[in-house]
């Protein structure tokens, strides 16, 4: 089961270090992960995903919540949730259509194209992980150079809690 | 804004801890905490030198596992934090409420690979409650205030301020405050009335039901609460090693510890039951075996402090999050109300005293005069039964486990999560600190004893007077025994034979007192002149090393398939 966790951490030094150490501690996994800073500088707010049973997720949840630099762990029900991920693809141009295809497939993904050049096109989409995983397998055939991911950010609907 | 004061760092620090009330530490010096230690000479702070930052780490470990009020350590910076991790480490695996205090190199130094630098707070967060590095004088007062609150309310550990030694130089304006605020900690939860109900609820119902006793009791003082409880319901207490003697030993409905080296009596119950009141405990492998098997056919209600600990081993049916004693104390509240007592034995209850009282009678021991049982009873037998024990690691400990009975609840310590050898004879050390009118005894093994003996020292120059028993079997017995069971007696870096030294001669060495005791006659005597000595006093007692602990439940195995004398 996927999951998705949101966690109000204290803006200090260290404590990206310290929540991820205890992933790796408690032998869970991180999926992916986004910190940035809050409305609020005194706050930074992480969006982790991770794998895991309910009784693995339950604990995540509760190991968490049990550090003291956490100050609200949440875990967001991905059905009332808008979350979203940044990624590039650097994708090979072989041949002329090749960069009307991918213009094609990256307005159908709502995506937006940078750089374009002779041999090769970057492709920059905000989409859930599901739709970056789709549009991945689309664009493989031409030949992905590379990939770079941010990892989740969430946040919960109005009316939802 | 009151008590506003001018002050360096250091001095504020012995300002703050004396706020808290600390009378003592424990600690090393070195050159990133001289400043703190100069102001030794000028509070009311009592510092006792131990000879390695690990003892000092056990003492404060001890110190604060017996008065329930932080044990403070101090270490400089590098090395001696370094050293101090093995006794943080052990006091987090035991929710042993503790501050270690370290020096670290000056502020601008930091991350340059000066001397003597590490980064302590880095190695250690992983096993401290929580770690601090002031980064001005000013902050010191909150740190510390902070700091305590942190190692003592909830489930209690070890708090770690690491101190550069600029920020105990510089002179600053010192705020001392009566309030703080920590925004993710909460260390209370409200105690849960509607779970207790339907605790009691599924303890009636239940054909076999059992209380499992774990450390949180102790930890909690929770005794007269579980007792009132176990009484009224006529419920059969078994405990884990960590909660051994939650519950008065001798009482006829207590079975002891059990786990992988617990009383067979206790295991054979705890695998017959089918419903369980688990209080404080975290369901340490060592205690239930295989967490499957354990929680088969069983409802578990779990009571404890620590939210993240239910569920983490075993799948709880019900949960009762809070403070134990005050769950506990509602449960008596409600039985009372209810008018609950049970007055009737059960076939039960006959049942389990019928078990313990086959295995007490039908355990084989070792026929030698000197044989682990007969020790531990001899000894049981002459300490009152107010004094504190402490244990090393190994086979001595799960001996103390199975003989030495525990008569008045919350006085027998070891290090059962960590498993630390060395730990006991410091340890003990702090205990008598904390309690200088009771008699401390660490059991302790050879191997063990000699981890940390130089801590004889601390105990003679600080006039300390504790007893180690030296249950001495020139070897590693612990692990040789599982070589002589599980690898076939291929015997590898356990005989201590030539390299152990003479610990009569040792301790004199030290000043203290050593005796050798190869009778049971020289036994008594020994110990009774160690209880009228006023220098600690080391019990020599040569003993088969050859002998097995057991019962003993194998790694990996269930409580049912307990391994039993032949
Ligand atoms: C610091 C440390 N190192 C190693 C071990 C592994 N260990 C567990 S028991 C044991 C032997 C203990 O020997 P001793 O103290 O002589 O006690 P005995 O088992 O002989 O009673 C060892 C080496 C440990 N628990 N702690």
């Amino acid at each position: 089961m996927w999951a998705i966790l949101s966690i109000l951490v204290e803006n200090k030094p260290g404590i990206l270090f310290k929540v991820t150490h205890l992933f790796r501690a408690r032998d869970f996994n991180i999926d992916s992960i986004s910190v940035g800073v809050t409305d609020n500088p005194e706050y930074s707010k992480m969006t982790i995903t991770t794998y895991g049973d309910e009784k693995q997720i339950d604990q995540i949840v509760k190991q968490l919540d049990k550090m003291i630099d956490t100050v609200k762990v949440e875990r967001l029900d991905e059905h009332k949730t808008v979350y979203r991920e940044l990624s590039i693809f650097k994708i090979k141009l072989s041949n002329a259509n090749d960069s009307m295809e991918i213009n094609k497939l990256t307005n159908a993904y709502g995506g937006k194209v940078h750089d374009v050049k002779k041999d090769s096109i970057m492709v920059e989409l905000t989409a859930t992980p599901d739709q970056i995983k789709a549009f991945e397998e689309l664009a493989k055939p031409f030949g992905i150079i590379d990939v770079a991911r941010t990892g989740v950010a969430a946040l919960q609907r109005s009316g939802a809690e | 804004m009151n008590n506003m004061e001018n002050m360096i760092g250091a001095k504020a620090l012995m300002t703050a801890m004396e706020k808290e009330g600390v009378k003592e530490v424990f600690g090393l010096p070195g050159g990133a905490n001289l400043p703190m230690y100069d102001e030794f000479a000028r509070c009311n702070i009592r510092h006792i030198l131990a000879r390695h930052e690990q003892s000092a780490a056990h003492m404060a470990d001890g110190f604060g596992r017996v008065s329930r009020k932080p044990g403070v350590c101090f270490a400089t910076s590098g090395p001696g934090a370094t050293n101090i991790l093995t006794g943080i480490a052990t006091a987090q695996a035991d929710s042993a409420p503790m501050v270690a205090i370290t020096g670290q190199v000056p502020t601008p130094m930091i991350g340059k690979d000066a001397f003597q630098e590490s980064d302590i707070i880095g190695m250690a967060n992983p096993v401290v409650k929580y770690a601090f590095q002031p980064r001005h004088a000013s902050e010191i007062p909150e740190v510390v205030k902070k700091g305590f609150f942190i190692a003592e309310t909830g489930r209690p550990g070890p708090v770690l301020i690491d101190i550069p030694k600029d920020v105990q130089q510089n002179e600053s304006e010192m705020v001392f405050p009566d309030e703080f605020k920590i925004q993710g900690y909460h260390p209370w939860a409200d105690p849960d009335i509607v779970a207790v109900e339907k605790a009691i609820d599924m303890l009636m119902h239940a054909q076999k039901p059992v209380i499992l006793a774990g450390g949180g009791t102790i930890i909690s003082s929770a005794f007269a609460e579980l007792q009132a409880v176990a009484e009224a319901l006529m419920l059969p207490v078994v405990t884990t090693f960590k909660g051994k003697g939650a519950f008065p030993e001798n009482h006829p409905l207590c079975l002891g510890p059990i786990g992988m080296h617990g009383h067979a009596e206790a295991n054979k119950i705890m695998s017959e039951a089918d419903c369980v009141l688990a209080i404080g405990t975290r369901f340490s492998d060592r205690s239930v075996g295989t967490f499957e098997e354990f929680e088969k056919n069983l409802k578990i209600i779990h009571m404890d402090v620590d939210p993240a600990e239910i569920g983490k081993n075993q799948t709880a049916q019900l949960a009762v999050v809070g403070d134990v004693q005050m769950n506990l104390r509602i449960m008596v509240k409600l039985l009372l109300q209810k008018a609950i007592k049970k007055t009737e034995e059960t076939p039960w209850v006959k049942h389990v005293k019928e078990t313990k009282s086959y295995w007490q009678e039908n355990l084989k021991l070792h026929p030698g005069e000197m044989g682990a049982a007969k020790l531990l009873r001899k000894l049981r037998e002459i300490l009152p039964k107010e004094s504190i024990i402490t244990t090393e690691v190994g086979q001595h400990q799960m001996w103390a486990s199975l003989f030495y009975d525990v008569i008045q609840p919350g006085t027998f310590f070891s290090s059962t999560g960590l498993g630390t050898m060395g730990w006991g004879f410091p340890a003990a050390i702090g205990a008598k600190v904390a309690k200088p009118d009771v008699p401390v005894v660490d059991i302790a093994g050879d191997g063990s004893f000699a981890m940390t003996e130089n801590s004889l020292a601390t105990a003679v120059l600080e006039d300390i007077p504790v007893i180690v028993f030296v249950m001495n079997n020139f070897t590693l017995g612990m692990v040789a025994q599982w070589q002589r069971t599980f690898y076939d007696r291929r015997m590898i870096g356990v005989d201590q034979g030539k390299y152990c030294p003479d610990y009569v001669k040792l301790a004199e060495s030290y000043g203290a007192q050593g005796i050798r005791a190869e009778s049971m006659d020289e036994l008594d005597k020994a110990v009774r002149d160690a209880l009228s000595s006023d220098v600690a006093t080391v019990i020599d007692i040569p003993i088969d090393p050859e002998e097995d602990v057991l019962p003993f439940v194998a790694p990996g195995t269930s409580l049912k398939d307990m391994i039993l004398p032949s």
